[in-house]
């Protein structure tokens, strides 16, 4: 990359409803932590990227309506509908473009609209989405596939819940932290087999933002500047039964553009810690396994040998991941300042000791149909 | 000022979003649609590059990026679960009470799954089990997906 960084992230502590903030409070209030995170004023923020869903909102045209929020009168505004990382993919690429130093925003309110609708909404209204399908039920198709696959078992996936909301509990941002026994995943609610009440990710209400820079922002902000080494996005078929769900195959040819792009050759080594998208427990080994840190179907393995633990040679969602909060969209942004607090060694008690090189990870669409993989350092 | 909001309850205003739409399926679903409904049969289509049968059919390959709308194929009402789940939440817009469950069926002569439902002696399901599709009576079809009722245990 051409000497791009992170230099300001924020985001706002996720809660399952927060009554006394609307969308443009968590903007404005996110923007405002961010701008000053990076030691810059308003004024020195050449353009603006906000990223919201409609259905989620409410409102058409939902990311224009946030731009006085964000603090983007009078510049160059521009809107991605999905994940934060593509949007924060987007204004890296806006930087490279001239366009100077780029704030990139996300929010959702999962607490005004009702998330089940929301996600049935993504899926074809001709073939699926008169079936009733919803985010849940399609991860639970792909959670089978890889049980009939590779063998990996339900309690596979609780560990990895009993992690992560272990880990949520050195995260103030969290909205799960918990101290959980596989039994207690197990046990939990029966939604669609395999996938039980905590093996999701809950609703959030959530923002957060980035400030992305060139050499030049880089010189004028007064932060810890965090690398961006290489960051790619690849995305597969749209209908679920198009794709080998237990194939993360969208996902590996995204992590092989990263890598090239940061001349990591084995990401096993190269990386100190991984932020990715477990909206759903079973989806963390599946991603491991895409992301090249494992063979087809051994994403258990990395967790049974301690490897993606807090203590462990890569510790894995630190933060708590997805699953500790879900502010949709925002999660994958929230990735990004997670893995940038790690590398600033301003994680607190959740500090991965040392960590240089880190890894962040967004999904857009059912199953993780498309991915977008940022690799991320404090040395140039 | 600071604690202003503690003695209050923030207010809520209740609203909805109901937007009536109309999808045309075009030509492509109109053949498959339209065949559930007159015919009881389930059309596919074939990739002329890499051979690919679709179902529902495309109007092209997303990986070869060509037509396929140019060789159809009838597809046998029978296949083979590939993955499924049963749902046990219940949700407005599911079209059965649960439980009941999704599946990816691949049917018999297709190269990809097809998402439908099973109702029906759920303690049998599992991946690798043969389906069949339950169509609506004749009278009751309206080219639409659940022209198809649910695909039955084998």
């Amino acid at each position: 990359m051409d000497n791009l960084a992170v230099v300001g992230v924020a985001q706002t502590p996720f809660e399952r409803c927060k009554p006394d903030q609307t969308v443009f409070d968590l903007v404005y209030e996110t923007v405002r932590n961010a701008i000053d995170d990076a030691g810059l004023m308003p004024a020195d923020i050449g353009n603006v990227v906000t990223v919201s869903n409609d259905f989620i909102d409410g409102r058409t045209i939902s990311s224009m309506a946030v731009g006085d929020a964000a603090g983007a009168h009078d510049k160059n505004i521009s809107t991605v509908e999905g994940d934060g990382t593509f949007g924060a993919f987007y204004g890296a690429m806006r930087t490279l473009g001239g366009l100077g130093t780029t704030l990139v925003v996300a929010h959702a309110k999962g607490s005004e609209g009702d998330v089940r609708y929301v996600t049935n909404g993504m899926f074809d209204p001709v073939y699926h989405r008169l079936l009733g399908i919803e985010a849940v039920g399609a991860a639970a198709l792909q959670a089978r596939a890889i049980m009939d696959r590779y063998g990996l078992t339900e309690s596979d996936f609780a560990k990895v819940s009993v992690k992560n909301h272990g880990n949520a509990r050195h995260n103030p941002c969290a909205q799960l932290p918990m101290a959980l026994t596989v039994d207690d995943v197990l046990q939990s609610e029966a939604l669609a087999d395999p996938i039980k009440r905590l093996d999701c990710s809950p609703v959030s209400d959530g923002a957060a933002a980035v400030v992305i820079a060139d050499a030049e922002g880089v010189r004028k902000a007064r932060s810890r500047p965090v690398w961006i080494r290489g960051v790619a996005h690849c995305a597969e078929a749209y209908f679920l039964g198009d794709r080998d769900l237990s194939d993360p195959a969208a996902l590996r040819e995204a992590a092989r553009r990263a890598y090239a792009m940061a001349g990591i050759t084995h990401p096993m080594g190269a990386i100190d810690v991984v932020e990715l998208y477990d909206a759903f427990s079973y989806m963390e080994p599946l991603w491991l396994e895409g992301l090249g840190f494992c063979g087809p179907g051994e994403g258990g393995k990395l967790l049974d040998q301690g490897v993606t633990t807090m203590n462990g040679a890569m510790p894995v969602n630190p933060s708590g991941g997805v699953l500790s909060a879900h502010a949709m969209l925002v999660a994958g942004l929230a990735r990004i300042v997670e893995a940038v607090l790690q590398l600033r060694g301003s994680a607190g008690f959740r500090q991965v000791p040392g960590a240089k090189t880190a890894l962040a990870h967004g999904i857009n669409g059912p199953c993780g149909q498309s991915h977008c993989v940022w690799v991320l350092s404090n040395e140039q | 000022m600071e604690n202003w909001l503690d003695s209050v309850t923030p207010l809520t205003l209740e609203g909805q979003i109901a937007v009536p739409y109309t999808w045309w399926v075009g030509e492509t679903g109109s053949r498959f649609l339209i065949a559930l409904r007159d015919e009881g049969k389930i059309l596919g289509n074939r990739c002329p590059s890499c051979g690919t049968v679709y179902v529902p059919p495309r109007k092209n390959c997303g990986r070869c990026y060509v037509d396929t709308d140019v060789a159809w194929v009838t597809l046998g009402s029978e296949g083979t679960v590939r993955s499924h789940t049963i749902v046990r939440f219940s949700f407005p817009l599911q079209p059965a009470p649960p439980p009941f469950a999704y599946a990816l069926i691949r049917l018999d002569g297709a190269d990809v799954g097809l998402l439908h439902l099973i109702k029906h002696d759920l303690e049998r399901l599992k991946t690798g089990v043969r389906v069949r599709a339950r169509f609506r009576p004749a009278s009751e079809r309206r080219g639409h997906i659940l022209d198809i009722d649910c695909f039955e245990i084998i």
